[in-house]
């Protein structure tokens, strides 16, 4: 009667869907494939994906998922369909060996490529490219040029730092690196020196934190580096705006350098197709997907040699910091616990 | 000697509609211990840690979360709550400029995920966002400290954005429950003198109570459940503090012992509510009622009237919707409308049509179950169907995961043996792990609606069957089934909305290269270019437009279907649950019971 849908109708396009579902999903042994499971949205590697698929014939399978994905393989187990997993910040890449998803590749071309400070000692995770956690600074009302991390938590800042909420995984890599640096003690000192800095409560995207110093609610802000090319050289105007209304400082600690982050890669336990995830991480570390990838991402190609992304080169020379980033990693429990301590998103 | 037999047979008669037969158990049991499932499965994973996260959470996390927590759901409750009774009382019983138009648009909300909201409002009443660049270009003022404008990233920032789109759930509950139950009452008290106002305070309110109970929690529990909108305006809930236990401190358990505290929470509350009303009786009799006359409000009073009523609906649908139509046309956007959109489009529509078909089958065996027999064991399976909503959804889709690859494990192995090949995951891999994620979240919506629908409907048709012989068989199928086609109806609807809003299960639990428009919208946010997302998120509104629509159109244009001659169209001049020709919404209960 009033129902919208005949019953019938319906039961027998949903099985249809679902059939084409589990037929695509089942018959995926037929030809030669990859299934990558991403914590990064597959849209930013989809160029490289593309060209990956046409140079050798494997066809690329992608799932996205940003919270629970090692669960998910895990749980999954034996017969997981997952080969390769790629994901961004060392907490994740961590995360993923402590919970026993992935294995250790063995290989050369990785490791000749790839410097030790960003991959794991035992493999099982590599770093394919970097982005720097970096101060962002209004062109109008900021006049310096350097600055350290310490800074932030001077009170000449006071009522003019933003910052997305201190759980954010970019930031507690951050507030880890400070850890290694100061200890435990000095970095909570810190946390609440940057906290009583704030312009606002904690909240929104990095993104947003551009927005607000273009507003005038704060000078400066906490930011990765290709977000800014990403508002510079998007095609939205209002975005644009808030990209060119900041100057990026590439902070340093003192004493150290610029915090790095690693986007990366590792190959899952029970990788069924684990020949053709090896050839793929392989081709990640080339000249030419590296250069892909550097282009379309705007991050640091972790290879030397490859060019820099205008925008970002024009922040200067990179000097990354000096404490591996698996060990940044170890502290990240930690750096979570003083966020809550220092009230720092109340 | 008659009358002793009478007696026996009367007894005998009763007994034997207390007792099922053993299919239906085990059915309604099998149905109960699916929604337990997931529950368990949290217990479990909760029980593999120990106490650890405990002391800090104590010390530096809950009190300022749990406060958070109970202001956002009071605030929701409030703003929420009497956006929704007052817009239903208006409407109902009163008559405005504007007033049958408004009734079409009221729920529209209903069709705006919250999370999409959400990052709206940042766009629009954000520091450099559309409103206060303009007001500044206006008033010529530079800079963000130059004058004082609200915080949309804040709590009331929160609690205004969740309330526009959630208020849907109040105003429909109580709109049914106004057009239903109040006329006789409402025209002695207005014999007697009372004012417009103490009409509204007197009989309105409390009349209203159930389905206000009903609509705020349906509205806390979805408030509760949401992670993108409060996290992005930087609201710290605990369901914020979840993520956090679980992503940077890497403790599922400890994340899974607060998801437990958490749920027992939220089922003590259902309790509480339960019990403040348990010897109400709200149901209307089987006698017709006459609805509500409108009185006219006239003046500046009428268009008070229309203020407060299209207000909501410009808050919860018409700026969304303008938003997303402008990016959508800014950004050419349309481009994206190639196979692949279509392919998602697809993929939702087919899992929420399914997944929809299954929770009616299910509801419906539990509801004549229970109609049936009220044993212990039909009114637990109700009770715990009604749990499945009160789970949050990324909660639920990790709770699922491990039994459901348990099953797909167990027939890959049985496979293995026989063929020799490696099946892969079966449910995981086609997703029939959303369909039964769907299943088991949105279950307690048609059973509510599928009950609410029966008890109004007096026992004594079933007696007069039963008198006549008729098996338990024919009552399901020719008394049961046609009696709750119209709560079914309104019940699939809201339930097909539900499912293609649906976000954190959707994401967690599907194969390999499928997105819905739902998981699109978030792919193009996690990029931190939601703006892109706005066809996707434009569809999702569109298409979940539609069923809210006909939910309307069936509730509020059935009277003159039926005072048509041939009456045929409606089909439900059927004894019983047609004929007067009154509202509709008596007969076509949108009430939804937890």
């Amino acid at each position: 009667m009033m129902v919208n849908f005949s019953f019938g109708r319906g039961l027998l396009f949903g099985a249809a869907v679902l059939g084409t579902l589990a037929g695509s999903s089942l018959s995926a042994s037929a030809e030669e494939v990859l299934n990558i499971y991403t914590t990064r949205e597959p849209g930013l590697i989809k160029p490289v994906l593309d060209e990956f698929t046409k140079e050798t014939g494997i066809k690329v399978n992608t799932i996205f998922i940003a919270n629970g994905l090692e669960e998910r393989i895990r749980t999954e187990g034996q017969n997981s369909p997952a080969d390769l997993i790629i994901t961004v910040d060392i907490g994740r890449l961590a995360a993923a060996k402590d919970y026993g998803v992935t294995q250790p590749v063995k290989s050369e071309a990785l490791e000749k490529v790839i410097p030790a400070a960003y991959r794991d000692p035992e493999g099982h995770w590599f770093g394919i490219a970097l982005r720097g956690r970096v101060v962002y600074a209004s062109k109008e009302r900021v006049k310096q040029d350097k600055i350290t991390y310490e800074e932030l938590a001077d009170p000449k800042w006071k009522g003019k730092v933003c910052i997305r909420s201190g759980q954010h995984l970019y930031n507690i890599s951050l507030i880890a690196a400070m850890i290694a640096h100061k200890g435990e003690a000095k970095a909570e000192e810190w946390l609440k020196g940057v906290k009583a800095n704030l312009a606002k409560k904690p909240s929104g995207g990095d993104r947003e934190q551009a927005k607000d110093i273009l507003a005038g609610v704060c000078d400066v802000a906490v930011g990765n580096t290709y977000y800014v090319s990403l508002m510079r050289n998007g095609n939205d105007a209002e975005q644009k705006k808030w990209g060119e209304a900041i100057n990026v400082i590439l902070p340093t600690f003192e004493g150290g350098g610029t915090h790095v982050n690693v986007s990366g890669l590792a190959l899952a336990k029970n990788a069924p197709n684990k020949a053709n995830a090896v050839k793929f991480m392989e081709y990640m570390v080339s000249d030419a997907s590296q250069q892909i990838h550097a282009e379309a991402n705007s991050e640091y190609p972790i290879k030397a040699g490859i060019k820099i992304h205008p925008t970002i080169a024009s922040f200067g020379e990179l000097k990354a910091d000096n404490i591996p980033i698996a060990e940044i990693a170890k502290l990240r429990k930690k750096a979570s616990e003083l966020v809550d301590k220092a009230g720092f998103d109340q | 000697m008659i009358a002793k037999t009478q007696t026996a047979f009367g007894r005998s008669f009763r007994r034997k509609a207390q007792r099922l037969p053993w299919w239906l158990s085990a059915a309604v049991a099998l149905i109960g211990l699916l929604v337990l499932l997931p529950l368990a499965a949290l217990i479990g994973i909760a029980a593999e840690g120990d106490a650890e996260i405990w002391p800090h959470l104590i010390a530096n996390v809950l009190p300022a979360s749990t406060i958070d927590t109970l202001a956002l759901l009071a605030g929701i409750g409030i703003v929420a709550g009497s956006m929704g009774v007052t817009t239903a009382w208006l409407v109902t019983a009163h008559r405005f400029p504007g007033r049958s138009l408004l009734v079409w648009l009221l729920p529209l909300p209903l069709a705006v995920p919250t999370y999409i909201t959400a990052y709206i409002y940042v766009e629009v009443f954000d520091s450099a966002g559309l409103v206060q660049m303009a007001l500044r270009e206006f008033m010529g003022w530079k800079s963000r400290t130059d004058y004082w404008f609200p915080e949309i990233r804040s709590l009331p920032g929160c609690i205004l954005v969740m309330s526009a789109v959630l208020y849907p759930y109040i105003y429909i509950a109580a709109r049914a429950m106004f057009l239903t139950q109040s006329a006789s009452l409402l025209e002695v008290a207005r014999t007697l003198g009372a004012s417009r106002i103490k009409l509204f305070r007197i009989i309105a309110l409390p009349l209203a109570r159930p389905a206000l109970a009903v609509g705020v929690s349906l509205a806390l529990l979805e408030a509760l459940n949401d992670i993108g909108a409060s996290e992005y305006l930087g609201v710290r809930t605990l369901t914020v503090s979840v993520y956090n236990t679980w992503l940077n401190r890497g403790s599922l358990p400890g994340a899974a012992q607060i998801a437990c505290v958490m749920l027992a929470f939220v089922i003590g509350l259902i309790l509480i509510e339960r019990y403040g009303r348990r010897d109400r009786r709200y149901a209307a009799s089987a006698k017709r009622h006459r609805t509500v006359h409108p009185v006219p409000l006239l003046g500046v009073r009428g268009w008070v009237a229309t203020l407060l009523c299209t207000m909501p609906v410009v808050l919860g649908f018409f700026l969304p919707t303008a938003f997303l139509l402008r990016e959508t046309v800014r950004g050419s956007l349309f481009d994206q409308f190639n196979t692949d959109f279509l392919a998602h489009f697809l993929t939702t529509i087919g899992l929420s049509v399914l997944a929809t078909c299954a929770i009616l089958v299910l509801a419906v065996v539990l509801v004549s179950a229970a109609r049936l027999a009220k044993t212990s064991l039909t009114r637990g399976a109700l009770f715990v169907a009604g749990l499945g909503y009160a789970v949050p959804g990324t909660v639920l889709a990790l709770g699922l995961m491990t039994p459901l690859v348990g099953i797909d494990n167990l027939i890959g192995t049985v496979w293995r043996s026989l063929t020799g090949e490696r099946l892969g995951l079966l449910l995981m891999g086609a997703a029939g792990g959303i369909i039964i994620a769907y299943v088991i979240r949105f279950l307690s919506i048609a059973t509510g609606s599928l009950s609410a629908g029966l008890d109004r409907v007096s026992p004594s048709l079933e007696d007069a069957a039963r008198t006549l012989g008729a098996s338990r068989r024919e009552m399901i199928w020719a008394i049961q089934i046609p009696l709750m086609r119209p709560a079914l109806a309104s019940a699939a609807l809201l339930i097909f909305v539900d499912c293609i809003k649906e976000l954190p299960a959707t994401l967690l639990l599907r194969p390999l290269n499928t997105e819905t428009l739902s998981t699109l919208v978030y792919t193009y946010a996690s990029r931190g270019r939601f703006e892109d997302g706005s066809l996707a998120a434009l569809v999702i509104v569109l298409v979940g437009l539609l069923p809210v629509i006909q939910l309307v159109r069936s509730a509020e244009a059935r009277p003159k279907v039926a005072e048509s001659p041939s009456g045929s169209a409606s089909g439900s001049t059927k004894p019983g649950i047609g004929a007067d020709g009154a509202d509709p919404l008596r007969r076509r209960p949108v009430t939804i019971e937890l």
